[in-house]
């Protein structure tokens, strides 16, 4: 299938001198969900600024809908919306006159209707009259998305739509981000959320330093990515690891007093509970555990360090 | 043509002032009465007529195109520089919209709100003077072609300014300088011949001296050199705002 988002050799150089893209190739299939990740400073919010003519692009080329965003900008930008990371609107209008201008700059026809159906699927309805400003930051974000929504776009970005924003309510954002995706739309979110990623995702990209180290099929990643640790601290400490417990991917550390487990979180929820039954069956005894996730920085330290 | 995008653009903009109507109406009328109070009543009392015309009408169209000028430049500065400055500008450069859109609805907004703002003094200058217009159409032209023009250099100065500072410092600095002594309260005739010959170098001097002909029939130029002085200097704004747009200057990273 032809992609809808097509991008080739792309590079980008700010006026101060900083090289932000070195070269991206990437390509988004129709109708998915596309999840960039990378730490701080990586160049997602560059890219994504670029395809939609914020940011002046430097070497490459990037077609939409198979539109060129330079030569056929119109016939490209009119197929995307855009959910800006900064929280960028006109303070003083109110959110239904912000929905409606976007709507309006796309050149299309206002539609009640449409505007309305927005504004209730992200429980905004009662704010429609309120001025921006007197709204908190998560309903900010949600403004940003109506407004990206008033045009109807085939393509959504969607960047770090759920910084600062209440669990309930990224639940809510998830399910309608998966509704979307039903009505056809072709998604690409950036996050530094790992468990957002896994929750929502069809590919998975990873950017960093202007690099896209990697693309991937979710669950193929997720198996990489979602290596955890679980740290068990013992009453009595161990010379070695009893036979007993040999099957499990366990080492002993901090001189015997504790059993480290590694597991993958995404495939081996079960090992857990067997292990504990075999520590219970070889009468060890716990005084303590807990369990850490690596953070998606370390993990891109980490792929890094095995690239070079 | 994005048509819908302009007006909506334009609507959003036009909408911004009418939100503030005792900064758009209430002010300029006080401003107006008293500048008839200071000059008409009592400068007015010792110099009687220029020209043939009271002294009190003749400062009226001087009184239009000092505001014309200083609020076309200082509206189209600040409805550019605000998106600049909050970011929303986003919104406008991911719109599926030319720069030739873009800038009607923003100039197109700025010069609508002076030219009503050079209406209302109009209006307030007939509750104190006596007033009979000798071209209208030509006053509408001008005062249009003004409010345009200078709207234009406005929003470049939007686009240049990296600061707040630098968006008071032209129109505080070389604009209204510019106007004070561009005939506003006289005739260039009642000045030394030297500083005629300077007068004739001041750009705002050309445009008072047309819109004074539409009001009166007498000009201190002649219409066809006002008439060139406008246009030149609509050119070259136009020429600035395309060059902006193609390079993407300061609008874009
Ligand atoms: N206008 C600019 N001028 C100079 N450098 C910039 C500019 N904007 C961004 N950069 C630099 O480009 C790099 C990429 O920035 P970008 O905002 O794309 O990162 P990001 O991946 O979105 O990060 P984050 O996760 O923090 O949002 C950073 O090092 C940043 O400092
Ligand atoms: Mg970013």
């Amino acid at each position: 299938m032809v992609p809808i988002i097509s991008i080739k050799n792309l590079t980008k150089t700010y006026a101060s001198g900083f090289q932000a893209l070195k070269g991206v190739n990437l390509d988004i299939r129709q109708g998915e969900i596309f999840a960039l990740l990378g730490p701080n400073g990586a160049g997602k919010t560059t890219l994504i600024g670029i395809v939609c003519g914020i940011v002046r692009p430097g070497e490459g080329s990037i077609t939409v809908g198979g539109h060129d965003i330079i030569r056929d900008y119109r016939a490209a930008r009119s197929l995307i919306g855009l959910v800006p990371q900064e929280l960028f609107t006109s303070y003083f209008e109110t959110v239904s006159a912000n929905v409606a201008m976007s709507r309006g700059l796309f050149g299309l026809a206002p539609d009640p209707a449409r505007i309305e159906k927005v504004l209730k699927d992200l429980s905004l309805w009662d704010k429609k009259d309120s001025p921006v400003m007197t709204l908190s930051g998560g309903m900010k974000r949600r403004v940003l998305i109506a407004k990206a929504l008033a045009h109807e776009p085939k393509i959504l970005f969607l960047d770090e739509p759920t910084a600062g924003v209440d669990v309930e309510l990224r639940r809510d954002m998830w399910s309608q981000v998966r509704r979307l995706r039903d009505e056809g739309v072709t998604i690409i979110l950036t996050t530094h959320y790992i468990e957002e990623a896994e929750e929502m995702a069809d590919r998975i990209g990873i950017i960093s330093k202007g690099e896209i180290i990697l693309t991937e099929d979710k669950a193929e990643l997720m198996r990489k990515l979602g290596r955890k640790e679980m740290t068990l601290h013992l009453k009595d400490a161990l010379a070695t690891v009893p036979a007993p417990l040999a099957g499990h991917r366990l080492a002993l550390a901090n001189g015997g007093r504790e059993l480290v487990f590694t597991y993958d979180s995404a495939t081996e929820r079960d090992g857990i509970a067997a292990l504990f039954g075999d520590l219970a069956a070889a009468g060890i005894l716990l005084k303590d555990v807990h369990t850490r996730q690596s953070s998606l920085e370390e993990i891109f330290v980490g792929l890094l360090k095995e690239r070079s | 043509m994005n048509i819908e995008a302009i007006r909506t653009l334009y609507r959003f903009e036009m909408a911004r002032t009418l939100r503030t109507p005792t900064q758009s109406i209430v002010s300029p009328v006080i401003s107006t009465s008293l500048y008839f109070v200071v000059f008409g009543s009592a400068i007015g009392s010792r110099i009687q007529e220029i020209g043939g015309v009271n002294y009190g009408s003749f400062i009226v169209p001087g009184l239009i195109m000092l505001s014309l000028l200083t609020q076309s430049i200082s509206n189209a500065a600040f409805g550019i520089y605000m998106p600049r400055f909050s970011g929303t500008i986003y919104e406008v450069l991911s719109a599926p919209i030319s720069s030739l859109e873009a800038v009607i609805a923003y100039v197109g907004a700025a010069a609508s709100k002076s030219v009503m703002l050079g209406l209302v003094i109009l209006v307030t200058s007939l509750l104190f003077v006596p007033m009979t217009i000798v071209h209208p159409f030509w006053m509408v032209v001008f005062i249009v072609l003004s409010a345009f023009t200078f709207s234009l250099l406005g929003f470049i100065i939007g686009i240049w300014a990296e600061s707040w500072e630098r968006l008071e410092l032209v129109p505080q600095l070389v604009v209204t300088p510019l106007t004070f002594l561009g005939g506003s309260f006289y005739s260039i005739d009642m000045l030394p011949p030297f500083w005629q010959k300077v007068s004739l170098f001041n750009p705002v001097v050309y445009l008072i001296s047309c819109l004074r002909w539409s009001f009166f029939g007498k000009a201190d130029v002649s219409i066809a050199a006002s008439l060139a002085v406008i246009v030149a200097f609509l050119a070259v704004c136009l020429g600035v705002v395309a060059w902006i747009f193609r390079t993407g200057y300061r609008l874009k990273n």
